[in-house]
């Protein structure tokens, strides 16, 4: 690890003020510090996001429920449980208990690894992702690989998540990672049902249109009986194929219907 | 009744106490004054040209005392490989040395060319980024075919062929081999891959390097599982100095498996960075590090031929082996693919005709040495698994194959076609008792159960037999090696009674300090409070050649057993002429020396009282002292062997396997430790289970390693294991060590790897997927997924 100098800040004004300077944001850590130790990143001054009350909690709003940006993923697991039971149950898989008392929602919604739980629930949830600016709708948010819709020094205050009537997240473990090999999340709301699918694509997170047609028709495994998605794009690698990838999302799906 | 105390105890390991509150003192706690740090500078490409290595910038940075280079290290002696191996025409083994620092090229990514020492491991390591190389790429040489048929790219230029040795395995037999299978009713034929492991001891490498001006003596702390091992190939062969210069010294350390065995590069360049410093250098490796550059274990590839006849008899045998030894030839390298290897092809069974050939190639990869099990693994794997394809394809139910080609136990001692006698042993009585503590009775119902719940159910056996309790001096002299493989142990009994047992068994986690005292309490009928072991430092020590190939209790415990009897013997002189009476008449039970048919008796803490303050002693006849020291070497190896049984479930919608049960009996001979004899199968049927669905080294075309990091290696996890049913209550006591022991350290990891993946193969058939009639380990389950849907 690189020297560096740590900041951190009591609220939100003077975290983006430091990040303004051209600060790194650190929320838990879980990605940036293990990129420090390897010597692959030397981002100088860290400003810490988790002293910042105002970043902290998962409280219900209107329609929903919005958790800070710097809740770590025990703490949802615990506290969201009884808004949004499928949102608590995937933050309660992430990972093991070191990890998830220290990693954040907001820190990964921000990385967008393209294997990561939380993008699987937001662009599922058809969440709205806040900032210290702004909000944007999860489906403008998440832009490919490790790319999402954030300016250069813009901070995730928080996610708005609409409560659907059923949900769930079922993944597939990469055995060494267990970061999601394929993670499968479906949500059935009034006016229909969204399916995203998160460790397949080489562009990230995405939505399975066809799937979610299928079952806002009809809300049962057997929807989805002959629909496929395409190899083309999967991610290829030593745990799985682009084809075992594919075959997967259709697993995955099925699985998170039936558990809803 | 089970035993409170002393040999068949399950005494509870008096070490983990201070392995579990944090007081263990390993290689990293060891500080000494003055302390200076290195920081290796590792390759990045497989295959390299040095044309350069600027150090200018580097050496002026803060902190840095000195930056070594391979030129550094020219003159000094190489690495050698411990093993002398011909191949097939009579030609030695190609041995291109291995240096203290890669010189002239880079060979693998990790290959260490540079070192810095600063006050600080960050001023090092901030250094080393500013070291210049100038090294031209080379083409990588990676897949061994590859690398046996392209004499234009080598990986040692000077010795003209990737290929090390060209070795079969008995050369005479080759002919009559080939003959039987040209006449054979049946022959089946499998092509497999025994994947790469990496070690992964819990405990990296570290080296702590000293030197003191005024006597000129050395002392290095080192990560090692037989510092006289580490001592002779440091002072003799690689740097050129009288072995009593220096001592290594192994403290406390945290898992080997094979990979602590072998003396590298760093101990030496940190033992040389002190002596020009005048400062104690230390190294600790990073998690990175070991994956790079600790010696790999397994990477065969192999064709083997079983001929049988109509009805399942096995007629002959053959292989074709393919294995990598990496860029340089680490100690044990040559030794694992061929006499731990070929010699135990004959398994359990009374196959009267057998031939291996095995030609070892260098790659641009890291080296590949022994690793738990080492060679007998992958000959269990071949064929463990070629006589269940031939099973199916014969229409014979897996446990009978096996039953109707084991030897019977009036066929001891046996001797096989490759070489080995096999002292004792009884295969039907574990393959019986698996029978019944797996209940393979009730396979059917479970498998119904299993159906229900949409899984495949299958089952997977193996028989095994390895050679291990590695020793004999003079058979492994016979069979190229070029070390003794004695043990030895020093008893000192002090004036007060306890007892000190200085071994040349090497514990990194077996539990030695408690088994030992055991087998030493136990002979003497004193408390095991009153002994402690003492291992791992060469200046307390006597010689011995440390801990693997699961030696330690068979080897070590033997030559302790000969010191405790050598300190009976001179206890009894000594109540002799205490009591008044002829040696021949004084008995010893129970920690009481007493005259025969009187009650004339001392106890043991008086005759130890006696021997340090002799105060009448006829000094002609009777030395003062109570301390003796034995060698052993055993006439044999020893065999333990055993009958496994695992039953997977398999989502045939995923392809993932589970290991729904688990069941060994083992015969490991006389047990001494019930206890810790489970864990170590726990633990070696966990390493197997590993090996079979999770581990994979993988190097991608270039020489990089894909599986750098605990992110992509998948290491097994306790979720991944089941609750193993183990039994070794058939033992058969080995007939040549006086402990009856045979040894229990690697017996899981080589016997379970087959049963696993017979198992998946046989979910698969019993679902009706008869195509598949193979997976390569690791069965993952996008293997599983692709074999189940291949057309």
């Amino acid at each position: 690890m690189y020297d560096f100098t740590l900041v951190k800040p009591k609220n939100l004004a003077d975290a983006v003020a430091a990040i303004a300077d051209g600060a790194q944001a650190l929320s838990g850590g879980q990605t940036l510090l293990p990129t420090m130790k390897q010597r692959l990143a030397d981002p100088g001054t860290l400003v810490s996001l988790s002293g910042i009350p105002e970043l902290h909690g998962v409280c219900k709003g209107d329609g929903g429920i919005i958790i800070g940006g710097a809740t770590p993923h025990a703490v949802v697991a615990r506290e969201a449980a009884k808004y949004y039971p499928a949102l608590a149950a995937l933050a309660n898989q992430i990972g093991d208990p070191a990890v998830r008392n220290r990693g954040t929602i907001g820190g990964s919604i921000a990385n967008n690894d393209p294997s990561a739980c939380y993008p699987a629930a937001a662009l599922g949830s058809g969440a709205i992702i806040q900032t210290n600016t702004r909000e944007i709708a999860a489906d403008d948010y998440f832009r490919g690989m490790f790319e999402t819709a954030l300016h250069e020094g813009e901070i995730v205050t928080g996610v708005k998540f609409p409560v659907p009537q059923k949900a769930a997240y079922i993944k597939f473990v990469q055995p060494a990672s267990r970061f999601a090999l394929v993670g499968a999340f479906v949500a059935q709301f009034a006016d229909g049902v969204r399916v995203a699918i998160t460790g397949a694509s080489n562009n990230g997170v995405f939505r399975w249109a066809e799937a979610e047609a299928a079952l806002s028709a009809n809300f049962a495994p057997k929807a989805l009986m002959g629909l496929t998605l395409p190899a083309d794009d999967m991610i290829s690698d030593l745990h799985g194929t682009a084809e075992y990838r594919a075959h997967l999302c259709g697993v995955m799906v099925k699985r998170a219907v039936m558990a809803a | 009744m089970p035993k409170d105390g002393g040999i068949g105890a399950s005494t509870k390991r008096r070490e983990d106490i201070r392995f579990l509150t944090g007081k263990g003192r390993y290689t990293d706690d060891i500080n000494l004054r003055g302390q200076a740090y290195a920081y290796f500078l590792r390759s990045e490409v497989a295959h390299g040209r040095i044309n350069h290595i600027d150090t200018k910038t580097a050496a002026a940075m803060p902190g840095v005392l000195t930056i070594l280079t391979g030129d550094d290290f020219v003159a000094m002696g190489g690495n050698p490989a411990g093993w002398l191996i011909h191949s097939r025409n009579g030609d030695p083994m190609k041995e291109p040395k291995r240096p203290v620092l890669a010189h002239g090229k880079v060979r693998h990514v990790g290959d260490a060319y540079a070192v810095v020492i600063a006050e600080t491991y960050q001023q090092a390591r901030d250094a080393a980024a500013c070291i210049d190389a100038d090294i031209t790429d080379l083409p990588a040489v990676v897949d061994m075919a590859r690398a046996l048929s392209d004499s234009t790219n080598l990986v040692h230029d000077e010795i003209g062929t990737n290929q090390c040795f060209d070795w079969g395995w008995i050369e005479d037999n080759r002919a009559a081999v080939d003959a039987a299978f040209a006449t054979a009713p049946h022959i089946t034929t499998l092509q497999l891959i025994n994947n790469r492991l990496t070690p992964n001891a819990m405990e990296p490498r570290a080296s702590l390097g000293d030197f003191d001006p005024g006597t000129g003596d050395y002392k290095l702390y080192t990560t090692s599982q037989n510092p006289h091992l580490h001592r002779l190939l440091i002072a003799a062969f690689v740097m050129g100095m009288p072995e009593n210069k220096l001592t290594v010294i192994a403290p406390d350390v945290g898992g080997g498996f094979g990979s602590k065995i072998y003396h590298y590069g760093e101990e030496a360049a940190v033992l040389q960075a002190a002596k020009l410093l005048n400062r104690p250098v230390k190294w600790v490796a990073e998690r990175s590090e070991s994956f790079l550059s600790d010696a790999h274990g397994r990477d065969h590839v192999t064709k083997i031929e079983l001929a049988t006849t109509k009805d399942g008899e096995f007629l002959a045998l053959r292989t074709e082996t393919m294995a990598n030894v990496g860029a340089y030839l680490s100690n044990f390298s040559t030794a694992t693919p061929t006499f731990l290897h070929g010699t135990v092809m004959a398994g359990p069974y009374k196959t009267p005709l057998i031939y291996v050939n095995v030609k070892t190639v260098f790659t641009n990869t890291a080296p590949v040495d022994a690793y738990r099990g080492a060679g007998r693994p992958e000959a269990t794997y071949s064929l463990e698994r070629v006589i269940d394809k031939c099973a199916r394809e014969l229409g014979i139910d897996q446990a009978e194959i096996r039953r109707k080609n084991l030897l019977t136990p009036d066929q001891f001692p046996y001797q096989t076609p490759v070489g080995l006698v096999y002292d004792t042993g009884n295969y039907q009585a574990t393959l019986d008792k698996l029978t019944d503590i797996a209940d393979l009775a009730g396979f059917e119902a479970r498998r119904a159960t299993s159906a229900k719940n949409g899984k495949l159910r299958g089952l997977g056996l193996s028989t095994w037999v390895e050679a291990c309790g590695i020793a004999p001096s003079n058979l492994v002299g016979v069979l190229g090696a070029r070390v003794g493989l004695f043990d030895a142990a020093t008893v000192r009994v002090n004036a007060t009674g306890n007892i000190s047992v200085m071994t040349g068994a090497h514990s990194h986690g077996q539990g030695h300090e408690t088994v030992f005292a055991q087998i030493v309490a136990d002979r003497l009928g004193i408390p095991a409070e009153s002994v402690d072991i003492v291992h791992g430092d060469t200046s307390k020590i006597p010689f011995g050649m440390g801990s693997y190939g699961s030696r330690s209790l068979s080897v070590a415990g033997s030559a302790m057993t000969k010191a405790v009897d050598k300190i009976i013997a001179k206890g009894k002189k000594i109540a002799a002429h205490m009591l008044e009476a002829s040696e021949n008449d004084i008995e010893f039970k129970d920690g009481s020396f007493s005259v025969a048919g009187t009650d004339k008796a001392k106890t043991f803490g008086e005759i130890a009282f006696s021997a340090y303050v002799p105060h009448n002693y006829p000094l002609e006849t009777l030395e003062p002292g109570l301390e003796e020291t034995a060698f052993y070497d055993p006439a044999n190896f020893t065999y333990p062997a055993g009958a496994y049984a695992c039953e997977v479930e398999l989502d045939p919608d995923t392809g993932h396997v589970t290991i729904a049960s688990f069941a060994c009996a083992d015969d490991f001979g006389n047990v001494m430790n019930p206890m810790i004899v489970n864990g170590q199968v726990h633990g070696g049927v966990g390493q197997g289970i590993g090996q079979a669905l999770l581990e994979n080294t993988t190097y991608d075309e270039n020489g990089q390693l894909l599986t750098g990091s605990f992110m992509d290696y998948a290491m097994p996890r306790a979720s991944d294991v089941p609750y193993y049913t183990v039994d070794h209550s058939c033992n058969t006591p080995c007939t040549h060590n006086p402990l009856g022991a045979k040894g229990c350290g690697e017996a899981g990891a080589i016997g379970s790897p087959p049963a696993v993946v017979n198992a998946v193969i046989d979910a698969l058939h019993r679902a009706g997927h008869s195509h598949v009639t193979h997976i390569d380990m690791p069965v993952s389950p996008a293997r599983v997924w692709a074999a189940m849907n291949q057309a």
